[in-house]
């Protein structure tokens, strides 16, 4: 790469750390939780896009990876005394009760977890093409779910778990406080989240213009094309299928942070299907649209809350409708699919309605 | 294990084992034809106990009747799924049709908890259908008994439409080479419909039998059995009928055999199937009754 693309990267990321900061500082907690959640949307909705957007495997298996990151982080971070009380119906498993470790190492590691799962699932998998590897991900997804929900001693069952420590900036408030007197609160310590998000983007930005990201690429495009040009395709199927859940992993190790509690029923298929929703939005092999999907998406889950509450339409209040929320979204996802021209994405969505004002 | 409890879990895996395989049916006749999994079907089937619930609490009609109305009610549900969510995409990618497959699916659960709520609905079964017979200390329900016997009638009626039938010639056909079936004059549109309709029938059917027999209604009711029938459908061979049925039989008695035979393993029902699937995969991709076919370039 230029030294001068270079330069102008490593600026971008240290502008992007220092908005985070800032809007650590000036947001109030609610939003924060909000913009966290944005940030951990990235980081999955890139770790899709690679496996599906870039290099064509339709996996329908995140929610899995996603789990075992955040089981990982929870019970690497959980201190003793929470497990003991979080672990009533079957004790822990003494070695794992007593293993404690920093949260960097913690989400790390969860990520390796889920990188480790995805290789040995995806070696003998990625053999089978389109729906076939959809179904099979899948079901190797609800298959750890099972498991899961069976190793009382290791993962509490079906009672999830509880009190996972969450990140607070409370330090450098109290900093601020003390010396500037702003009176603001603590709140969710938005730089974890926010790095780790920064860090995807240039990885896989870096990875997509790399060599693998070509070969990545004419996978996609044509296989049988791709393997004459002499591109070994178990070998980068399984490499992106790797990565991808490794990202999966640490997503979902902050997810369990930024949540507090987390139970299997989180890791269903309906998390997964979030996340296609946002690749699916922001484009395939698109990373700046899997970027603003995420965030638009997070927000509008937020956002649209009020359609589950009795609506005020003028004069009438309807009642009461939970479930219309979740109906909104599978139309949003089912139109961009069926009303699309190229690849349903926003993006083609704008550049329709712009090349509709061009004419006139 | 006694020969009475062994008998016992042969008629419950055997009434399971037709659920699935009424299920089965439909993926196996969508995949046949237009080359998709209509992740969707599971939803049809609960829409249809939902339908045969309604029918049976707010009206007066008799059940068999109201049985009869709502399995074709949903039928022609299915067909509007169709033409709604899969017909403008015909031409597209495959992973474009499943991904539009997906929306509908969680359109249907989440539309089923806004209208008929999330709280599970108890299924008002007719008193004759669930009463319990007891033969030489085998106590069977009765519903166990009707549930094989209804699904070989209507396995015989489909043979026939699609083995006498123009129509069911135009579906072997369309199965066989979309593109040559096109231009010989078959109206795909019709025949397509008509699969879907037949599909969503059966599933509506084994929708209010599984009421019946597990009565409890719920959105999400749909999901597992139709996961499971999917990978029944794959296991036997999809896009073959006969496959599904044997993949539906096979998936149904393992499971009931699995839990009776191993206890322990109770909490890994749902794991069954899965792992099943997976093994039938890597070893034969195309399934137990599945043709071979070679890769087009």
């Amino acid at each position: 790469m230029e030294k001068k693309k270079l330069t102008k990267y490593i600026v971008s990321m240290i502008l992007a750390i220092i908005a985070i900061v800032i809007a650590n500082i000036v947001l109030d907690n609610y939003k924060v939780r909000i913009l966290n959640l944005c940030f951990i949307y990235i980081i999955l909705g890139l770790s899709l896009n690679l496996i599906y957007g870039f290099t064509g495997l339709f996996s329908l298996g995140h929610a899995g990876f996603m789990a075992i990151g955040a089981y990982t982080v929870a019970i690497l971070t959980m201190s003793q005394e929470t497990k003991q009380m979080t672990y009533y119906m079957k004790p822990m498993v003494p070695f794992l009760e007593s293993l404690n470790t920093p949260f960097l190492v913690a989400v790390i590691a969860g990520g390796l977890m889920a990188a480790l799962f995805g290789f040995l699932i995806g070696a003998p998998v990625l053999k089978l093409t389109d729906d076939y590897l959809a179904i099979a991900t899948l079901g190797f997804s609800e298959i750890i779910r099972i498991i899961i929900i069976n190793m009382q001693s290791i993962t509490n069952g079906a009672l999830g778990l509880k009190g996972i420590p969450q990140k607070t900036n409370g330090t450098i408030m109290k900093f601020l406080n003390d010396n500037f007197d702003i009176g603001i609160k603590p709140s969710i310590n938005l730089l974890w989240a926010g790095v780790a998000s920064v860090v995807t983007i240039a990885f896989i930005y870096l990875l997509i213009n790399s060599s693998y990201g070509k070969a990545f690429k004419a996978i996609r495009e044509d296989e049988i094309a791709a393997r004459s040009m002499g591109i070994n395709l178990f070998k980068h199927k399984v490499l992106s299928f790797t990565i991808g859940s490794f990202f999966a992993g640490i997503g979902g190790g902050l997810l369990a942070v930024s949540l507090g509690t987390i139970d299997p029923t989180l890791f269903k298929f309906s998390l997964t299907w979030n996340i296609i929703l946002i690749v699916v939005l922001g484009g395939m092999g698109n990373i700046k649209g899997t970027i603003v999907s995420a965030c638009l998406v997070t927000i509008a889950m937020e956002a649209l809350r009020f359609l589950d509450e009795p609506l005020k339409l003028g004069f009438m209040v309807t009642e009461a409708m939970p479930g219309l929320r979740m109906v909104v979204f599978s139309i949003i996802l089912m139109a961009a699919v069926i009303f699309k021209r190229d690849d349903g994405s926003l993006k083609s969505a704008l550049e329709k309605v712009r090349g509709r004002y061009a004419k006139n | 294990m006694s020969i009475q409890e062994f008998l016992q879990h042969l008629v419950n895996g055997t009434s399971l084992g037709s659920l699935y395989a009424l299920l089965a049916i439909g993926y196996t006749l969508v995949y046949g034809i237009l080359r998709l999994i209509n992740f969707a079907h599971g939803e049809v089937f609960m829409l249809g106990a939902y339908i045969a619930y309604y029918g049976l609490t707010l009206t007066s009609l008799p059940w068999f009747v109201v049985f009869i109305l709502a399995s074709i009610f949903t039928g022609i549900i299915g067909v509007l799924l169709e033409r709604l969510a899969y017909k403008p995409l015909r031409n597209s990618p495959k992973i474009t049709n499943l991904i539009s497959a997906i929306g509908a699916s969680f359109l249907f659960q989440n539309l089923a908890i806004m209208l008929f709520s999330g709280r599970p609905k108890a299924f008002p079964a007719p008193d004759i259908l669930t009463g319990v017979i007891i033969m030489r200390g085998v106590s069977i329900n009765i519903i166990s008994l009707i549930i094989p016997v209804v699904t070989v009638v209507l396995l015989v009626i489909l043979n026939t439409v699609i083995k006498k039938t123009k129509t069911g010639m135009a579906m072997r056909a369309l199965s066989k080479d979309y593109e040559a079936a096109s231009l010989m004059g078959i109206d795909i549109n019709m025949v397509v419909s008509f699969t879907f309709f037949v599909g969503s029938f059966l599933a509506a059917v084994g929708g209010v039998m599984w009421g019946i027999k597990y009565p409890q209604l719920l959105p999400a009711m749909g999901v597992m059995p139709g996961l499971k029938c999917f990978i029944a459908a794959v296991i036997g061979g999809i896009g073959n009928i006969s496959g599904a049925v044997l993949g539906g039989f096979i998936l149904g008695l393992g499971e009931i055999m699995l839990i009776a035979f191993l206890p322990t393993l109770t909490g890994y029902r749902d794991a069954f199937a899965f792992v099943l699937l997976i093994v039938i995969l890597l070893i034969k991709p195309t399934g137990l009754l599945g043709e071979k076919t070679a890769e087009k370039v």
